[in-house]
């Protein structure tokens, strides 16, 4: 082919694609949740001794901020000067680091954390625990290594085993069931699947229920729903979903809501008794399950600040006093149980507001 | 550049008629498109099911909405990478209109969102149009300043479907011979774009400031005008997208729609729309939207790993590019030789 004359301005044109394309993926790059959301960091007052600082999974997330409203409020019940709250605003692995090391400069004496992957924040950790503060870990564990404690909601397995028995009551005992969670890698969803996949295998009373998939939605509204739709379309003889994570759960129950499948497919997992109230109400889920999440917070600020106060050491037997919640003891590798899990139904969800 | 002149040239023979839809730059994405949907029919009957089919075209609704706008704003050389910011915005604003007044009618919270989105759209046309920066910077700053407007506004609240009126969420659930009545809306939407863009003498402007903005201004074409209505147009679209959001998922509030602009670029780049303006068709971006959805549904369908999606929507953006790259030269070649011959 001969070399036509107007090569040279086409190839400007292809030349500004290819520099669109790279500013574009830059662009994406930087997306990646590097903005800080009013990150205060602790202004380490001088009048008290302690401060607090809560690094959840991600800003903004309803969940999230009813545990740190209680958290916030037994950090200042439990005597810390300032409780502050930082973090990002996507539940991407490394995006808490930069918040870590800013509290570590700080010269914050209690981090408590809620880990979005368990390795990446745990070099950051043991450089502000080297700098004298006290790591307390909830919801979601970081490395037993790179935290003192690390506040569970609940057994982990009792969680998982409400689950089973909840999704093996709605599909009648028998069938094919599948699990959305949220990321891939988050430490807490993991470990109650693999639970729950035990159960499923041990157990003589679910012999008959089948987990034909695991899939992801990222704790993304859109993303879970779609991924919802797949499920049905992939696996036409789906008996019920368990979706171990709120923002899951309340995507497919809208999803659910709005298709043929509502009221055929058993929807349950762990939701947020507002976001699901209507669901519950035109019969979309049954039943569901959850902790009160404000009292995560508690304990978690409580042992915080017994930790700061060196009445414990995180070693495992270890009491100490959470508030009104009672006495809390420490147990094998370093675990901090709050409660058992509550479920809601119709009859109930009516008298909890979070 | 080539322009899509394929469509709009007038009567020609049969054989030329034929190679004119050959040369359509919607063919090849049509053409992947339904080459996908059959495969994966034949694999899994239940893609196709009305359930199969209701969801796929609803998947495609708002992308298809906000790639065609982005048409507009890409053809005249320009790109708004702020649709996803100003989407989540009017979602939010959608849900706090209705969770203070329900009983507000839908229409009308159809027109504030539409208006909405407009201004926010506006804004960047302003600011592109006045301080003649490269819109890739402005709207890539107004992605974040709308992003932040967003998560200073919603803070930790969001709204879900049970907080907005039934009638407003059967939108996405109700359906006119068996199309969901938002596929119906935004298809309505995209239709009229499309001969706006293609018949009108401004939509043909837009394709000459993308060809070449000197040329374009020496010519008579008021450029500012034109860019500017083009930004004004693909927010407005981007707030309808907002409101048909908020009707169809459960939640909104601060990260609604975040990172959806580079879906929307990849929509219309595979859909044959030069990135570097000139050329492409609201149809073909719009059937772009339509491809990517459907990649993702049925990879579902057909079980394979999710994480293998992202790869071969990037193999197909470059599979696109290099199409256009073909087209175009192939085409600059037809001209040079048939000019010769006239001589």
């Amino acid at each position: 082919m001969s070399i036509p004359r107007t090569t040279h301005t086409k190839r400007v044109g292809a030349l500004t694609a290819t520099l669109a394309a790279a500013a574009l993926a830059l662009s994406a790059c930087a997306g990646g949740g590097t903005t800080p959301a009013g990150s205060e960091g602790a202004s380490g007052s001088a009048k008290t001794d302690a401060t607090i600082t809560f690094i959840p999974k991600q800003l903004n997330n309803p969940y999230t901020d009813v545990v740190l409203g209680g958290g916030k409020t037994a950090a200042t019940a439990a005597g810390f000067a300032t409780a502050n709250v930082v973090g990002p605003l996507e539940a991407s692995a490394s995006s808490q680091v930069t918040f870590i090391n800013a509290e570590t400069q700080a010269g914050t004496n209690a981090i408590v954390i809620a880990a979005n992957d368990p390795d990446a924040v745990c070099s950051a950790l043991d450089e502000a625990r080297t700098a004298g503060a006290k790591i307390v870990a909830f919801d979601s564990d970081t490395n037993p290594e790179c935290r003192d404690v690390f506040i569970s909601q609940v057994v982990a397995k009792d969680v998982a085993l409400i689950q089973t028995k909840l999704i093996s009551e709605q599909i009648g005992g028998a069938g094919e069931i599948a699990i959305l969670s949220a990321t891939a890698n988050a430490t807490n969803q993991n470990e109650w699947i693999k639970f729950m996949e035990e159960e499923l295998k041990s157990n003589p009373d679910y012999k008959d229920i089948k987990l034909v998939a695991k899939v992801y939605g990222d704790d993304d509204d859109a993303k879970s729903f779609q991924e919802a739709q797949g499920l049905m379309q992939a696996h036409p003889n789906l008996k019920g979903i368990i979706s171990p994570t709120t923002v899951g759960i309340a995507a497919t129950a809208r999803y659910l809501s709005t298709s043929q499948y509502k009221g055929k497919v058993a929807l349950t997992g762990l939701g947020l008794p507002n976001e699901m109230r209507s669901f519950v109400k035109d019969g979309t889920v049954s039943e569901f399950a959850l902790w009160d999440p404000a009292q995560l917070g508690e304990v978690a600020a409580y042992a915080a600040k017994a930790l700061v106060d060196g009445t414990i050491t995180g070693a495992v037997g270890d009491k100490f006093t959470a508030g009104d919640l009672g006495e809390r003891t420490i147990e094998d590798g370093g675990i901090v149980i709050v409660g058992p899990p509550t479920v809601f139904n119709k009859d109930n969800i009516d008298d909890y507001d979070f | 550049m080539s322009t899509q002149a394929t469509q709009t040239r007038p009567g020609p023979s049969g054989a030329s008629r034929l190679g004119a839809l050959l040369r359509l730059r919607e063919l090849p994405v049509t053409v992947a498109l339904v080459a996908l949907v059959i495969v994966t029919a034949a694999v899994n009957p239940l893609f196709l099911s009305p359930q199969g089919m209701k969801d796929l075209m609803l998947n495609a609704t708002i992308m298809m909405l906000l790639a065609a706008g982005q048409t507009m704003v890409i053809v005249t050389r320009n790109i708004d990478l702020s649709v996803g910011s100003i989407l989540g915005l009017v979602a939010f604003g959608t849900g706090s209109i209705f969770a203070a007044v329900p009983t507000m009618p839908i229409w009308l919270v159809l027109l504030v969102g539409v208006g909405f989105g407009a201004l926010l759209g506006s804004l960047n046309g302003l600011l592109t149009v006045w301080a003649k920066v490269p819109s890739l910077v402005i709207t890539l700053g107004t992605l974040y300043v709308f992003r932040g407007v967003n998560n200073g506004w919603a803070g930790p609240r969001q709204f879900f479907a049970g907080d907005r009126p039934e009638a407003f969420g059967n939108l996405s659930v109700d359906t006119l011979l068996g199309v969901p009545i938002i596929t119906v809306l935004a298809l309505a939407v995209v239709i009229v774009l499309a001969v706006y863009l293609a018949g009108a003498r401004s939509g043909r402007d837009l394709y000459a400031i993308g060809s070449d903005p000197e040329a374009a201004r020496l010519f008579g074409i008021n450029t500012s005008t034109r860019v500017f209505t083009a930004f004004l147009v693909n927010g407005a679209l981007a707030g309808l997208a907002g409101v048909l959001y908020a009707s169809r998922f459960n939640a909104v509030g601060a990260t609604t729609g975040s990172g959806l602009e580079l879906d929307v670029v990849a929509a219309a780049v595979v859909g044959g729309v030069a990135i570097f303006g000139g050329s492409g068709t609201v149809i073909g971006a719009a059937i772009g939207a339509i491809l990517l959805n459907t990649i993702t549904s049925s990879l579902t369908a057909l079980r394979v790993d999710k994480f293998w999606q992202q790869a071969i929507v990037g193999v197909l953006i470059i599979t696109a590019i290099l199409i256009d790259r073909l087209a175009s030269l192939r085409h600059a070649k037809h001209l040079r030789e048939r000019e010769g011959r006239n001589v």
